[in-house]
């Protein structure tokens, strides 16, 4: 119990998330409607894609400074689950822009700005697959990985300015503070973020098992001889 | 530090002196490339266009031209320089001669294009600082990937996917001052942008110098 609380924490609020989401009262706006629920299955992917991601910079930096390929395993699942967040949130984002503003895809700031993002980890799961020794594809992996980071940041700031966004709560859309006085809404969301980042480090976590066990799996082979 | 900087980028050009094709097959890349785009844009080109189709043409162009840092010399003489430089002498000295060579690159295509495609630029030296801003940017960017890309067997594909998502914010910056200065808008209206790019530069600038060493070791 002691080590995978967590976990349990995880399915209760994901069920709570799923079940509360859908069958709660929510304010009922103009356009927005019923759709307002996609705040607990869309928004959510962008907050446990970022966790995950500045995770994986963290484990990146410690790759660096320690040598130890136990940091580059974290570093490279977290991103994978990242980017799976990130695949869902485009996915259900565009679905819920289809109905809502009309269009798959509408150049906003947000869109743009999440597919450079995807665009930016795709480049990194391709580079690390071109280097065959594990030394140096942790390596250069985490130089790139952090290095791509710092990039992005400074995009997350300028692309707003450049145009404005269709998102609530900008571009003088009114954000959910003020549809939601009563914070009903809140009541799912925080609950929301914290079960889907800890679904996310828990499938990095399984997979980083996996991979341990593959490599000392791996190292018994070649040192049978 | 700043003596071994200045000889490195003294070696640079020696060597690009020396092997003068590659100098001139990147400008004649530009060249080609902007006639290219003249004969497929066939007449008018609205000024956005204009302005994005430049910049498209110094990204590709830039990509090019910096890929070949880390490749040019063969491994040898790459463990000769390790063993008498410091790596942080050497990412500046790559970065400022590529933030020239890219800078040489802009300014060919800008000539060529106002020759065959029509000078729209009303605010000259606005355009041209920002030019010279971008290209510090690119550069720093780029040789950063090319020390990435060269470690990874150095193909074309990866230098492009590694520095594209990269280089984005440098690029929107750069071509939204750069549409100010063809309009000819009050420079006020800039500064804040030119600002901003100068960030985006030395953020980038300041992340390429401490990471270097890590690539440049292995």
């Amino acid at each position: 119990m002691k080590a995978y609380w967590w976990k349990v924490l995880a399915i209760l609020l994901l069920a709570y998330t799923l079940i509360a989401g859908l069958l709660l009262d929510v304010p009922r706006l103009a356009i927005l409607n019923e759709t307002i629920r996609a705040l607990h299955f869309h928004v959510t992917m962008w907050f446990g894609m970022i966790i995950m991601l500045v995770i994986a910079v963290y484990y990146s930096i410690k790759y660096l400074r320690k040598g130890d390929l136990k940091d580059d395993d974290m570093a490279i699942e977290f991103t994978s689950a990242g980017i799976l967040f990130g695949v869902l949130g485009i996915a259900t984002g565009m679905l819920w822009a289809k109905f809502t503003w009309g269009d798959y895809w509408s150049g906003d700031p947000k869109q743009n700005g999440s597919a450079i993002a995807l665009l930016m980890y795709f480049a990194y799961l391709i580079l690390r697959n071109s280097l065959t020794d594990v030394h140096q594809r942790a390596r250069i992996g985490a130089v790139y990985n952090i290095f791509a980071f710092a990039a992005y940041i400074p995009l997350i700031f300028v692309l707003p300015r450049l145009t404005d966004s269709l998102h609530p709560g900008n571009g003088g859309n009114p954000g959910f503070n003020a549809y939601d006085l009563d914070s009903k809404l809140r009541m799912v969301f925080y609950p929301a973020i914290i079960g889907w980042t800890l679904l996310g480090a828990w499938i990095a976590t399984v997979r980083v098992r996996y991979r341990r066990l593959e490599r000392k799996l791996e190292d018994k082979l070649i040192n049978q001889v | 530090m700043w003596n071994q900087v200045a000889v490195l980028i003294k070696k640079e050009m020696t060597l690009e002196w020396r092997q003068k094709y590659a100098l001139n097959g990147i400008l004649l890349y530009v060249v080609s490339a902007v006639f290219i785009t003249y004969l497929s844009v066939q007449g008018a080109l609205s000024i956005p266009t204009w302005n994005a189709l430049y910049w498209i043409i110094i990204l590709f162009s830039a990509v090019n031209a910096v890929a070949k840092s880390f490749v040019q010399e063969h491994q040898g003489r790459q463990l000769y320089y390790y063993m008498i430089a410091s790596p942080e002498a050497i990412i500046v000295s790559k970065i400022i001669y590529n933030t020239l060579l890219t800078l040489l690159l802009a300014l060919l295509g800008y000539l060529v294009f106002s020759v065959i495609l029509g000078n729209p630029v009303e605010d000259q030296l606005l355009f041209i600082t920002n030019l010279a801003l971008g290209a510090v940017g690119f550069s720093a960017c780029l040789t950063m990937v090319s020390g990435i890309a060269s470690k990874a067997g150095n193909n074309a594909t990866l230098m492009a996917i590694l520095s594209f998502p990269i280089i984005i914010p440098i690029l929107l910056m750069a071509i939204n001052i750069s549409k100010n200065a063809i309009d000819g808008l009050d420079r006020g209206v800039s500064y804040d942008k030119l600002i901003t790019l100068m960030a985006i530069n030395a953020i980038v600038t300041a992340v390429a110098y401490i990471l270097f060493p890590y690539i440049w070791r292995s």
